[in-house]
């Protein structure tokens, strides 16, 4: 359906037409934040901490408060939009080409490759997710790119599987056998018809996907394992600051509202796009 | 159906060879040494090497990696290298409360998903089904880390309901168990919703309403069982997820599990403990993945059981 | 720690004059359960193997050696031994043993289990962290290399006497025979239990281990036939484990906690240390430690002497010590002020960026330079290497930062061309003994400059490692004072490299419970780290 038509129903409810301006607003601040953040994010001001080195409160100079180092948390939360994006959409796009590739070939050739490739995503599926981020973490000396690609190697197996028996429904209906014993090229068939078929679960899993990534990104930056400082992500500012969680509150809350915020407009828009784009989807795992 | 659960069984086992290559191979490339940590600060060379010869550390890899199969099949995990107590007594003895905290909070996830999902299937698009919906995507949205500091604070620390964190009686498993439930009933819940939206629009149900059922029983007997059948296999995929969640709750409430034993382990690079935990984790998903894929044709006829 | 010692000694003296003299009196009282928290397990309590700061005073509590240090204190006294000859040529003592102490299973400790002790912990096959302290007793390099088992310096002489003779004059042996690592062990119960004596630990310390319970509590109870009379005072400790440091305090403040074994977290620190009733429960001592970062010589351009003068003035240590909210104090040198050695009068490199900017101009770096500065991921060593950071980029240099696992950050120092920088924090160096020598050898000296060496900056003055030779051979006791002076110079001198940047001595806070007496300074042992468990007691 067209793009036009596809915002206007999934606005019909105001939850989901929330969490649109929601994920627009944050982008923007993330492209835009060198015009809007207030400050340097990591420049450590010297009245940004009390004479015994504690954090100030939101005041005046700094909106949100500073952080542990005298830094301002607004100008450090609008550049953790930008890690939290660029990680999310990067992570995401290797997840759903990986996963896009193995569930197509797994259900397009079946037989032995599909049986290996399926088993492959058993596997990885057998592996804990968390145990595996950190793990490759720790071997691959962080930065934002290996972050990014570490969650993209625990997240693309749920895109297999989804597209897998996407690709099984597909291929089997008639119009498929038909085009064969036309003549046609598995190669034509593959992208003339299964890929656009494909479109609206990658989609949907795209969105839903961000979602998770911006969760596991903040869980790996909380462990201490995410991105490098001083690059601000919203896990990594809670990481600093988790033991002055009773004493600054708002250098726990505000990330940590972020965050939620985030992942949940991202869960809301994938959830309205899958039962706007695709009704017999709707109510599987 | 023998033949299919050998068929399966075999799988399994070849996954778990899997998991136990891939593991040991990520361990392996990890740059610190194990012999230098072990030795300490103040070794000589001829000590780092002594210790390293000790441990098998300057075979090759393929060597290391078959010597650790051959004692994983005896059940001999090997020995952690920051407390040289066997791997296995280690696991063993945190095993208890990482089952405990997992059973209760697996059981808080289905208690709570379940009854909300059913209310918002029977009040669906009123604002109690909204309601319900946004409270189980917010509860999928949130990290662990946080969920968890929150409540420790607000309910142990703030209101005194729940003590601080720690082993004991029920009253310590609670507030962990509450968290993880909370947090993970989201996917239940919504889709025990559609589910029984499904179901509730079947001919049966209406047979049965019109054959004179009260509300309850037509509730109970006939829409209930039929909508949680997907559920099962839901079960199985939220394993994995859910020993993530662990390690995080774990550690902020002090619970002593194989999850803090895990993050502990990570920490200070302790490869012996990660390998056998990741294996302990591989082995529980495996099986757990099993159980449901069993278990949904017994509940439901219509599904074959061959289903490759 | 002797000016502490004395400091407190005036203050009671005139606190004495002030208060009631019934109030004085403060009698150490027998009896008592107490609870300590810890976040991590206890690695394990076997004395060869035992090498972190949680179980370092552990194993203190369980075992003894021949010697030890006066409680709270550096100073170093007899322990097992009753007494010590020196040979003439400063090579061999003899010691003569306590008769009567026993072990915890009852049988009676006797020279023979010296020899054994010492050899047990030198033997490659223990895989002992400390092995490399007893080099300098005669047979131990046989010994390290797999020939044979026994250290043919170590001579019983009879049930009560053994002798052991050095390779050469060494001033540090006594300090080595005070560490863990010289504890004395009954072989029954090693040979019973295997490589699990760490979980089930025979001494004949004032304690002794009743019950562990893996991963969640072990219990410590009194010996009652411990071989010094009146101590310990408290009748059992238990352990607790698994215990979030915030968790812990907030049940110390409820009075569920005796003691918070570790410590303070920094958010805690600023509201304990403005609150009167809190701030009476913390305690303050010296520690034996200095932060640094290492500038590595080898890698250009930290190659180049006015480069790494330049990083020295370019670092702003009040900044740093503000941001860890005052829990150290700014270091000019690498010896903290608690050694013998500490050069009271060296003002080190002062802080100025003009000027430090000038000597990269000098250096041809006028444009600055991009580097790595590697740091443990722990909080707060992330915050304080930012810090560093910042500091760095105002003189035009641009330090990329490695936040890893310890472990990890270790193995880059110890490789050549790995890290030009390294923070320290949270790895090193606190002395394992209170001798400026400990300070040397594995950081600053040669033998610390080798792949997997603790030596991250790879400075290798082999003029220095001479002087300290020499240092090492003043046995007499009429010497001590001009060793003392001659350490110093070796770190002053060395410091004209300028291989390091001396960052700050960091303090060590103890939080313990109303309840819980005992001098101040036990609470914060030099040695006996952090607590000295037998000395301290319950009102």
């Amino acid at each position: 359906m067209a793009f036009p038509t596809l915002i206007r129903n999934l606005c019909r409810h105001k939850s989901v037409a929330v969490s649109l301006v929601v994920i627009v607003t944050v982008v923007c601040l993330a492209v835009l934040a060198p015009w809007v953040a207030p400050h340097d994010p990591n420049m450590q001001y010297f009245e940004g901490l009390t004479m015994e080195g504690a954090p100030l409160p939101p005041n005046e100079k700094f909106l949100l408060g500073t952080d542990l180092l005298g830094r301002d948390l607004l100008s450090r939360l609008i550049y953790g939009a930008q890690t939290s994006l660029i990680i999310g959409v990067v992570a995401n796009g290797i997840a759903i080409f990986i996963g896009t590739l193995v569930g197509v070939c797994a259900g397009f050739l079946r037989g032995w490759t599909g049986a290996v490739l399926m088993r492959l995503t058993d596997l990885m599926m057998a592996f804990p997710a968390l145990l595996l981020a950190i793990a490759l973490a720790a071997i691959l000396q962080p930065s934002i790119w290996i972050v990014a690609l570490v969650i993209a190697m625990v997240n693309w197996v749920q895109v297999a599987r989804v597209v897998y028996s996407e690709t099984i429904a597909i291929a089997s209906r008639e119009f498929i056998a038909v085009e064969r014993t036309l003549g046609a090229s598995s190669f034509r068939i593959l992208f003339s018809h299964l890929l656009p078929h494909l479109l609206p679960t990658i989609l949907v899993w795209a969105t839903l996907g961000i979602s998770t990534t911006v969760l596991l990104e903040a869980t790996l930056s909380f462990l201490g394992v995410g991105v490098q400082p001083p690059t601000p992500s919203w896990g990594n500012i809670i990481f600093e600051s988790q033991t002055y969680f009773t004493s600054a509150v708002w250098l726990v809350l505000f990330p940590g509202l972020s965050i939620v915020l985030l992942a949940l407009s991202f869960n809301l828009v994938g959830d309205a796009l899958r039962d706007e784009l695709d009704p017999s989807l709707k109510g599987r795992g | 159906m023998p033949i299919y659960l050998l068929r399966r069984l075999g799988y399994a086992v070849l996954i778990l060879l899997g998991v136990s290559f891939i593991t040991y191979l990520l361990l392996y490339m990890i740059p610190a040494d194990p012999a230098r940590q072990l030795a300490g600060r103040s070794a000589t060379a001829d000590t780092v090497a002594n210790i390293r010869a000790q441990l098998g550390l300057d075979l090759p890899f393929y060597q290391q990696y078959f010597n650790y199969l051959t004692n994983l099949l005896q059940g001999d995990l090997g020995r952690s290298y920051i407390q040289r107590t066997e791997v296995s007594t280690l696991i063993m003895s945190r095993l208890r409360p990482t089952i405990e905290l997992m059973a209760w909070g697996i059981s808080f996830e289905l208690i709570i998903g379940v009854s909300l999902g059913m209310l918002a299937a029977l009040k669906r698009n009123t604002a109690i089904d909204r309601f319900l919906m946004a409270l189980s995507f917010v509860g999928v949205s949130s990290p662990h880390f946080i969920a968890s500091m929150l409540f420790l604070y607000l309910f142990a620390v703030n209101l005194d309901w729940f003590p601080l964190g720690g082993y004991g009686e029920f009253q310590h498993v609670l507030l962990p168990a509450l968290t993880l439930g909370l947090l993970g009933s989201g996917w239940y819940s919504r889709m025990v919703r559609s589910s029984m939206i499904e179901v509730l629009q079947q001919d049966y149900i209406r047979t049965a309403r019109a054959k004179g059922l009260t509300r309850a029983r037509v509730l109970f007997r006939h829409v209930l069982p039929n909508a949680i059948i997907p559920v099962i296999p839901m079960i199985g995929i939220d394993i994995g997820i859910f020993i993530g969640g662990l390690v995080v709750v774990e550690s902020v409430f002090g619970w002593p599990g194989l999850g803090q034993l895990a993050w502990q382990a990570i920490q200070r690079v302790d490869i012996p403990v990660i390998v056998g935990v990741t294996m302990v984790s591989a082995v529980a998903i495996v099986i757990a993945n099993l159980i449901a894929d069993l278990l949904v044709p017994l509940a439901d006829p219509r599904i074959a059981l061959d289903k490759s | 720690m002797k000016t502490m010692l004395i400091h407190s000694l005036l203050a009671t003296a005139i606190a004495s004059l002030l208060i009631p003299a019934s109030a004085l009196a403060a009698e150490p009282k027998p009896g008592g359960d107490i609870i300590v928290t810890y976040q991590n397990d206890v690695a394990t309590l076997d004395p060869a193997i035992g090498y972190d700061w949680q179980n370092w005073s552990m194993i203190k509590s369980l075992f003894d050696g021949l010697m030890d240090y006066n409680p709270g204190t550096t100073e170093l006294v007899l322990d097992l031994a009753q007494s010590y000859e020196l040979s003439d040529d400063g090579k061999t003592y003899t010691f003569k043993l306590r008769e009567g102490v026993e072990f915890h299973n009852g049988r009676e400790m006797k020279a023979g289990d010296v020899k054994y002790s010492l050899e047990r912990t030198a033997n490659p096959e223990t895989q002992s962290p400390g092995a490399g302290f007893f080099s300098p007793i005669l047979g131990y390099d046989a010994v390290s290399a797999g020939d044979t088992d026994e250290l043919e310096g170590v001579t019983v002489i009879d049930d009560y006497t053994v002798a052991i003779e050095l390779t050469a004059p060494n001033a540090t042996f006594l300090h080595v025979m005070g560490l863990n690592f010289a504890s004395i062990v009954p072989s029954e119960a090693v040979a019973e239990y295997g490589k699990d004596f760490g979980k089930n630990p025979v001494g004949t310390g004032a304690y002794e281990l009743t019950d562990w319970t893996l991963g969640r509590h072990l219990i410590f109870s009194k010996n009652l036939d411990y071989f010094k009379p009146s101590v310990p005072y408290i009748d059992s400790i238990t352990f607790e484990v698994g215990q979030e440091p915030m968790v812990a305090l907030q049940r110390l403040e409820r009075g569920d906690v005796d003691i918070a074994g570790d410590g303070i977290p920094p958010a805690k620190f600023l509201q304990f240390k403005n609150e009167a009733q809190f701030d009476s429960l913390m305690v303050v001592g010296d520690q034996l430690h200095t932060g640094y970062l290492t500038l590595n010589v080898t890698i250009p351009p930290l190659d180049n002497l006015k480069v790494r003068q330049a990083i020295n003035m370019a670092i702003n240590k009040d900044r740093i010590v503000r941001i860890i909210n005052g829990r150290a104090t700014p270091a000019n040198q690498p010896l903290p002020p608690a050694m013998p050695g500490y050069d009271k009068n060296y003002e080190g490199y002062p802080f100025d960026p003009e000027q430090a900017k000038a000597l990269l101009a000098e250096a041809g770096y006028g444009e600055g330079f991009e580097t790595e500065l590697f740091v443990m991921s722990t909080d707060p060593q992330p915050r304080i290497a930012q810090a560093m950071q910042q500091d760095l980029l105002n003189i035009g240099i641009k330090a990329e930062i490695r936040s890893l696992a310890q472990a990890n950050v270790i193995a880059a120092g110890g490789a050549q061309n790995q890290a030009p920088m390294v923070w320290s924090g949270g790895m090193a160096w606190i002395a394992d003994f209170p001798d400026p020598a400990n300070f040397w050898g594995p950081i600053l000296g040669c033998e610390g400059a080798v792949p997997g060496g603790w030596n991250w900056a790879w400075y290798c003055n082999e003029k220095l490692d001479a002087m300290g030779d020499k240092a090492d051979a003043m046995v007499a006791e009429d010497q001590q004072e001009e060793r003392a002076a001659l350490w110093g110079k070796i770190f002053t001198d060395a410091m004209a490299d300028a291989p390091w940047v001396p960052i700050f001595n960091e303090q060590r806070f103890t939080v313990r419970s109303e309840r819980m007496a005992g001098d101040e300074s036990l609470y914060v042992d030099p040695v006996h780290v952090p607590v000295n468990y037998d000395y301290i007691w319950v009102k």
